[in-house]
């Protein structure tokens, strides 16, 4: 590479070259584009101004606040604010209107549908599922059988309360361990599983004792469940005589539940989620499958 | 091939907008010269203009177009007030479409995303008819450039069109050609300075009304110019405002002919659509050359010598807006405008020569008529053909799906969680999400039945079932409704899909609208 300090100009160009020269090669020395150039600095004197403006520089235990004071947190809580001030008038509106007059309203409804499912994404999906299908011992909200009602009113107090929670308003009735607590030998639970399949016409062991299963039925179960095993609302204690089982149908299961007793929790949600949160959830979950009790 | 270098090894890219042949409009040419070789170097242009040797930078030079009189400088300020006209003021027009949608004929509403054109309104789902008249668009312009070139460039294209304006009142404050150049080389003065800024003031008032009129499309014109005159008007309108005045101010201000020369792509791209026989402005330089004085070239004629018309005076290049010398031909900074035909005919007129030494025609015809050949003019041919019937069946595709659009519309979307419910009788329940969309300007009632499961229930949750049984919903003027849908099959079947319609019925107009999903079972 040959270097000399005389200034060159090339001949086809008249461009002036840097001077430097590479098997013959000089390099022109053209000017950079103006607007280029301005835009550069421009964004330097951009930068410049933002680092002060905005937090820009860490610091070994805190960083530069900036000249405006502007924070990232804050501006999310701002957004927040503007969010509810603007769903404000709706809010407003379920929190005066009682769960029946929001079912009636369509627009309202339909709100408090969309504020609902949000709410149930958050809080209820871990147990009851995305869709509200449910799981082992967590029932499908999507059906027509309700442990504790179907209606708007007494799906709104489950929500609230909750089933065996910490709430004195909850719901609570438990199914007893009948085996583990000695209250039935495994004989008589054998015969009582047997019964309670036939209640919704499933198969039986053959050899099944109904008759013996009958009378240990009506004497130990039909309190609760009722004399067909039609159920009770009050108590939360399951219909047995239809298809829906909230654990399982077969007699394994059955014989389980009479062993060790079953007794699933929903928490209470009263304080957790504010009124209005809870009539949404309230309205989205009977739009599911509520108030469908044959 | 002069721009050869005498020191070897050299390698140089050079894009070169030829002035040959038009067909043959941009030439890329890699050129390694190491050895002296001649052999392969392309003809020189007849007129020895061609400017292969110029460098991949130029500095711009500065344009002082001068204003001329003439029959395309007329046919140019027609134009500039028809679609400035049309910019400006169609905001303002208004079209009754009853209470419940505005009566602007064209609007952009963003807020509630729909375009109102007329008698058409487009939803966001519908925005293909934009694509449609894009590409009938581009099509259009690829007919015009099969036609007379850049008919777009030098006519119509905003860029044209506000530089124009901007030139013009150029010219209104700081005068002519002649005049602002004295301006720019003398000491300024405070009346230049003074005429100075009333020009930027004038043009920034322009630029301004560009920005004004543009947000007008997106809210209610007469409102809007109200809030905006009383400073009530939300914050993007100004931002807006402000964005297209700066465009505006600068592009038409100071890039000018820099926009079509670097920044537009239609230029390379008419460039390598276009053929032989398109019409473009071209300098007749088989009438034209050997160009000299008046007096000279009488004198030449009358020994019988070749003398040509062109008297070498300038005008075409003193009035060009890009600065292009149209006698080296056709070149990719030539926008087409057809002010040098202006010029060079007022010329040839005071000389007393024929018109149209400058003229639309095609290279193909200079060189016929150097060689003695008949002339071609081929307006129609394949390809004029083929662009127009592309028109026309773009066109036609468009209006037969507007004239068949529906104005409802169904949508239907299967839970996908659960899947299906077993109800306590044993039925199987499907739930499904409906969109229902209204595109009438009344509230309607549809009745929603289903077809393919003879014993299955339809209800809509929160809807109503009216004495017929049906189910029944109500949906607002242009809006869309969604519901939550239960199908129930009492009858246990056994197959675990089963192909179902969802039929929708307005009860006022017997119009259907319907959707194919499938009932899951275990």
């Amino acid at each position: 590479m040959a270097h000399d300090n005389k200034e060159q100009v090339d001949a086809i160009t008249g461009v002036t070259t840097t001077g430097h020269s590479w098997d013959d090669i000089q390099e022109l020395n053209n000017p950079l584009p103006r607007w280029w150039l301005w835009t550069f600095y421009a964004s330097i004197a951009w930068a410049i101004a933002y680092c002060i403006a905005y937090p820009a520089w860490p610091l070994v235990s805190s960083y530069t606040k900036g000249a405006l004071g502007w924070q990232s947190r804050e501006a999310v809580v701002a957004d927040l604010d503007a969010l509810k001030q603007q769903r404000s008038g709706m809010t407003t509106k379920l929190a005066d209107a009682s769960l029946e007059e929001i079912r009636r309203d369509p627009e309202m409804f339909a709100f408090a549908r969309a504020q609902g499912k949000a709410a149930f994404g958050d809080n209820c999906a871990p147990c009851h599922g995305a869709g509200g299908a449910g799981a082992k011992g967590y029932p499908n909200l999507n059906d027509d059988d309700w442990l504790w009602g179907g209606s708007l009113v007494q799906i709104e107090h489950t929500i609230r309360h909750g089933a065996r929670s910490t709430s004195d308003q909850g719901h609570s009735g438990t199914m007893p361990a009948f085996g583990r607590d000695g209250m039935l030998k495994r004989e008589e639970i054998s015969h009582a599983a047997d019964y309670v399949r036939s209640l919704s016409g499933l198969s039986t062991d053959k050899g099944a004792n109904l008759n013996a299963g009958a009378k240990v039925f009506a004497d130990n179960c039909a309190a609760c469940h009722g004399d067909k095993g039609q159920g009770n609302l009050d108590l939360g204690a399951p219909n047995l005589s239809d298809k829906i089982w909230l654990f399982g149908s077969d007699k394994a299961t059955i014989v389980e539940g009479l062993m060790n007793g079953r007794g699933g929790v929903m928490p209470t949600w009263h304080g957790r989620l504010d009124d209005t949160t809870i009539k949404a959830l309230t309205l989205y979950v009977h739009s599911l499958g509520g108030d469908q009790r044959p | 091939m002069s721009g050869r270098r005498a020191t070897s090894g050299r390698c140089l890219i050079w894009i070169k907008a030829a002035q040959l042949d038009p067909s043959y409009s941009i030439v890329i040419q890699i050129e390694t010269i190491a050895t002296d070789s001649m052999a392969d170097a392309p003809l020189p242009h007849p007129l020895g203009a061609a400017t292969d040797d110029a460098p991949l930078y130029a500095p711009r030079k500065q344009i002082y177009p001068q204003a001329v009189k003439g029959r395309y400088r007329t046919i140019k300020w027609v134009v500039l007030a028809v679609t400035l006209g049309i910019y400006y003021f169609l905001p303002f027009i208004r079209w009754d479409r009853g209470p419940n949608a505005p009566d602007q004929a064209i609007l952009v509403d963003l807020a509630n995303s729909r375009f109102y054109f007329f008698f058409i309104e487009i939803w966001p789902q519908e925005v293909y008819y934009i694509t449609g008249l894009l590409v009938l668009a581009a099509l259009t312009l690829f007919l015009m450039n099969a036609v007379a070139g850049r008919v777009w460039c030098g006519y119509l294209c905003p860029q044209t069109v506000w530089t124009d304006l901007f030139y013009a009142v150029e010219r209104w404050v700081e005068g002519d050609r002649r005049e602002r150049m004295r301006h720019d080389k003398e000491k300024l003065t405070i009346g230049v300075l003074g005429r100075k800024s009333l020009k930027h003031f004038i043009w920034l008032m322009i630029a301004w009304w560009t920005g004004g009129a543009w947000v007008l499309y997106f809210a209610d014109a007469p409102t809007l110019v109200y809030e905006l005159a009383t400073f009530q008007a939300s914050f993007h309108a100004y931002l807006w405002i402000g964005i297209l005045t700066f465009t505006t101010y600068t592009l038409a201000g100071f890039m000018r002919e820099q926009v079509c020369t670097y920044m537009c792509p239609w230029p390379r791209i008419q460039a390598a659509l276009t053929d032989e026989y398109a019409l473009n402005v071209t300098y007749r330089y088989d009438r034209g050359e050997p160009r000299g004085s008046v007096k000279k070239n009488e004198a030449l004629k009358l020994q019988g010598l070749p003398a040509g018309d062109c008297i070498d005076c300038n005008q075409c290049v003193a009035v060009c807006p890009t600065g292009v010398d149209i006698r080296k031909g056709l070149q990719l900074d030539c926008i087409q405008c057809g002010l040098c035909m202006d010029a060079c005919d007022n010329v040839m007129d005071k000389i007393g020569r024929p018109q149209g030494l400058i003229a639309y025609d095609t290279d193909m015809n200079v060189q016929a008529r150097i060689e003695g050949r008949p002339e071609v003019r081929r307006i129609v041919r394949p390809r004029t053909l083929f662009y127009a019937g592309l028109i026309a069946l773009v066109g036609a595709v468009m209006i037969a799906s507007l004239a068949m659009r529906q104005n409802l519309y169904l949508t239907v979307m299967h839970d996908r969680n659960p899947l299906f419910v077993r109800l306590s009788d044993g039925s199987i329940r499907n739930g499904f999400t409906i969109r229902i969309a209204n595109k009438n300007l009344d509230a309607r009632r549809y009745a929603l039945a289903i077809e393919g499961l003879a014993e299955a229930k339809v209800d809509v949750v929160g809807g109503e079932i009216d004495q017929r049984g049906r189910a029944i919903v109500a949906v607002g003027p242009d809006q869309t409704l969604e519901a939550r849908v239960l199908v129930t099959d009492t009858a246990s079947t056994d197959a675990d899909s089963t192909a179902l319609r969802f039929v929708l019925t307005d009860l006022a107009t017997g119009d259907t609208a319907s959707t194919i999903d499938h009932f899951k079972a275990p």
